[in-house]
């Protein structure tokens, strides 16, 4: 378990007691609920699993993270640009 | 003097999907008598393996002929010297109105296509209703109306047709069924066994929007989408095709099932194994988040306004210019060939470099959870 | 789509599978629990990429592998009763139970229904009252959160007519008991990003000072699963156990908290039975007898409802990591999706199924 996928909040209203947001993914919309991520607001991208929104993504912490895996891809690129492995592996 | 009915094609009694498969299954259920407690599932109907397993356990033991045999999409026998294709489709589609479609327009394309996909010029159809008792009369004005636009559209007339009529709960609304006579393209010969190694794939466009289109409109899975279903007649497509290169092999609509029980038909009708590269495979991006979205693949979802191709290594370039240069074939691609490795199975090449399967399916593809 | 398709980047897959092969100096032994992370694995072929450096076992990740057949058992005995509504996430479908499975009982008459969402299975059982809705509800802790807001809007909704028939595992006590059982060649774990989403690190913090094992929290892409990979080797080389996260853009160290409520509020934790591997302390979630309204075991009468489970099927070898798909005797041969012998062969999400669609000309049978 179990399939969640990041989608951006597009707009939220609370319906019946519960708040829940219109949610895009990739160019299809779908009403998710927010109630676990109180925080969320338009513009932020959360993970949605059977359609509950269980947690906002970390944009910073994306962000730095990936940096780092970018680096490693440029740099294993320059070193053998053909994508075999190193020599030395 | 009665015209003389030749049904040329040679008896080519049609290989199961694939050996390992079938070898099992004989272990578990023997084709007669069916065990007692057999019954049919909505899988049996969804283009996969069941359907597969339905034709060899009931239907050809019972009706086998060298032209049925052949299990191409229509049926090629020659009258009097001219070589007519025929082909017969019920469309059973809940919702009946859809983004792009409804059960009347898809009922005209999807026979008009069979015939195509033979090289056929579609000529005529013949419609047969079902309709279930209470169904609104201005429902099926809507849709017999969408079948008369679809039909001039595509320059062919409904010349017979049928209605019945079922009890309440026995129809689902409306089911139709269409029939189809086309003059087979001379000098074309087009057939799922043709293909062999070397051959190039092509698919016309998009794939997959019938199926998210659809699922978009049914209950328990509601979401909105701007995807419509792609339905629409290809008979000019593939005059533009044939018209551009004589070195096409094969023809085929992955309709249920999608483009993964299409092309594992055709490995296993020619014997031949296939690798397609997934980056060149077209898919929109809202049918991709959709598919995300449900754990789907793209591979397994209909379509109904698309057409593969596998054509001659020479015939590539010109076969893509071709359909690129007509509307429903603007976004056509080539992607994979036909190999001699792997014989019946279709492998992918991942955008890693690794390769996987691309297995048929047993029954529908599930949404996930996991 | 933005946050899933940078981490599916070739070159950055290339990159750290070669930094993987260049710090093995043995071949280490990997398991990841979570089905959606082998489905990846296997879909990315990053076995293939990782070749000798690693060795792949898949572990118990698959609620729907691990329902206990009594269970299947008694949703199939719902879905045949005449005022019953069975709904049903899809890959439920096809799991055999004793003698037949959902999808053939809906092929008998049985009103069975497919949704994507718990709160669809509410919204259904408002739309049918006269119908009773049970919602089989199953998974890890991941879609806990879902089922106790289903069962909280029936109650503020009054709904009488909606339940769950719970089947609900937890993962900690399952790692337990694989990291406790002599057979165990399990070096080292990615655990399940999205269940640690929502209940956070601290249960596995606790694995790893008890068993002195390197946990890793990954996430679902290959670029996730393939850094999860990387973290442990170089956590492995260099002799450290310790807790760490990969899947830092959505799992924090404490978790979800409103989700950890909600859950709280509406299930505890007892025994449960794991289809192929038998009762696991404390690894199950159960409703509260105050939502005893809700509880399809309470409300209907299926306590006879029992189960034995065929002998050839070696789920519970699979499920442990102590063998592989391919090391069973049936398997690809009288065990296929289509005619599968046990649920890992029929979900999706199956060690077996992901195994047989995507790896099977690989073996020789």
């Amino acid at each position: 378990m179990c399939l969640a996928i990041p989608g951006k909040v597009a707009s939220t209203e609370v319906k019946d007691g519960i708040r829940t947001g219109r949610v895009q993914f990739g160019g299809i919309t779908r009403q998710a609920c927010l109630d676990f991520v109180p925080e969320a607001k338009e513009g932020d991208y959360v993970m949605v699993h059977v359609g509950f929104a269980i947690s906002v993504v970390d944009k910073d912490e994306a962000e730095r993270t990936y940096a780092l895996l970018e680096a490693m891809g440029l740099l294993a690129e320059e070193l053998a640009p053909d994508g075999a492995a190193p020599a030395d592996s | 003097m009665p015209p003389t009915i030749n049904t040329n094609a040679t008896s080519l009694h049609s290989e199961p999907v694939s050996s390992e498969e079938t070898k099992d299954l004989t272990a578990f259920s023997c084709p007669v008598p069916l065990p007692a407690r057999e019954r049919i599932l909505l899988g049996h109907g969804s283009g996969g393996k069941l359907s597969a397993d339905l034709l060899q356990q009931v239907f050809l033991p019972a009706l086998g002929n060298p032209v049925l045999d052949r299990l191409e999409d229509q049926a090629v026998v020659s009258v009097n010297g001219i070589q007519l294709a025929v082909s017969t489709d019920s469309f059973v589609v809940k919702p009946l109105f859809f983004r792009g479609g409804d059960i009347g327009s898809l009922a005209v394309h999807g026979t008009i296509n069979d015939l195509a996909m033979g090289g056929a010029i579609p000529l005529w159809l013949s419609a047969a209703f079902i309709l279930e008792e209470g169904l609104p009369l201005e429902t099926l004005k809507r849709v017999v109306d969408s079948m008369q636009k679809a039909a001039a559209d595509a320059g062919i007339q409904i010349i017979t047709g049928d209605t019945k009529v079922v009890e309440k709960g026995s129809a689902d609304g409306l089911f139709i069924n269409t029939t189809g006579i086309g003059r087979v393209r001379d000098g074309v010969s087009l057939s799922a066994s043709q293909a062999r190694p070397n051959d190039v794939i092509l698919v016309s466009g998009f794939l997959g929007d019938h199926g998210i289109a659809i699922l978009a409109e049914r209950e328990g899975l509601q979401f909105e989408t701007q995807v419509n279903s792609d339905s629409a007649a290809l008979h000019t497509l593939v005059g533009r095709l044939l018209e551009a290169t004589s070195e096409v092999r094969c023809l085929r609509d992955p309709t249920r099932g999608g483009l993964s029980s299409t092309l594992n038909e055709i490995a296993a009708s020619s014997r031949v194994g296939m690798e397609l590269d997934e980056t060149s495979i077209p898919v929109r991006e809202e049918v991709r988040g959709a598919c995300e979205m449900l754990g789907l693949d793209p591979m397994y979802v209909a379509n109904e306004g698309k057409l593969v191709a596998i054509v001659a290594p020479t015939a590539a370039q010109d076969g893509l210019r071709a359909l690129q240069s007509h509307p429903l074939g603007k976004d056509a691609a080539i992607i994979g060939h036909v190999t001699s490795d792997h014989p019946r199975m279709v492998v992918m090449r991942t955008p890693f470099g690794t390769t996987r399967i691309v297995d048929m399916l047993a029954g529908d593809q599930l949404p996930r959870i996991c | 789509m933005k946050y899933l398709d940078e981490y599916r980047d070739a070159r950055i897959a290339r990159a750290l599978a070669a930094e993987i092969r260049r710090r093995s100096s043995r071949r280490w032994v990997l398991m990841e629990i979570c089905g959606g992370q082998t489905h990846t694995l296997m879909r990315y072929g990053i076995d293939e990429l990782l070749g000798d450096s690693v060795d792949l076992v898949h572990g118990p990740g698959c609620p729907v592998c691990v329902t206990p057949l009594e269970t299947i058992d008694r949703a199939i005995n719902l879905a045949r009763r005449t005022d019953v509504t069975l709904v049903s996430y899809g890959d439920m479908l096809r799991v055999p139970g004793s003698d037949t499975d959902l999808f053939h009982v809906k092929a008998e008459g049985g009103d069975v229904r497919i949704v994507y969402s718990p709160t669809d299975a509410v919204n259904l059982a408002r739309s049918l009252p006269d119908r009773k809705v049970v919602f089989f509800a199953i998974g890890f802790e991941t879609t806990a959160p879902a089922h106790a807001m289903a069962v909280l809007q029936a109650q503020r909704l009054g709904l009488k007519n909606f339940s769950l028939l719970v089947s609900h595992v937890l993962v900690p006590p399952a790692i337990r008991t694989l990291l406790g059982s002599p057979k165990n060649r399990v070096q080292g774990f990615i655990a399940p990003g999205h269940v640690c989403t929502v209940v956070g690190c601290r249960d596995y913090e606790d694995l790893v000072r008890e068993f002195r094992v390197p946990i890793v929290v990954g996430g679902f892409e290959p670029i996730d699963l393939l850094e999860a990979i990387r973290m442990l080797v170089i956590q492995l080389e260099e002799g450290r156990a310790e807790l760490e996260n990969q899947y830092v853009r959505s799992v924090q160290y404490e978790g979800n908290r409103p989700a950890q409520e909600a859950i709280a509020r509406v299930f505890e934790s007892a025994d449960r039975k794991w289809r192929g591997i038998g009762s696991i302390p404390e690894s199950g979630l159960f409703l509260k007898p105050n939502y005893a309204a809700f509880d399809a075991e309470r409300l209907f009468d299926l306590a006879d409802i029992c189960a034995q489970e065929p002998a050839e099927c070696i789920s519970a070898e699979v499920l442990l990591g102590h063998k592989k798909p391919t090391d069973c005797t049936a398997f690809g041969t009288r065990c296929t999706p289509d005619k599968p012998l046990g649920a890992p062969m029929v979900s999706s999400e199956g060690a077996c199924a992901a195994y047989y669609q995507y790896k099977r000309h690989l073996v020789t049978l």
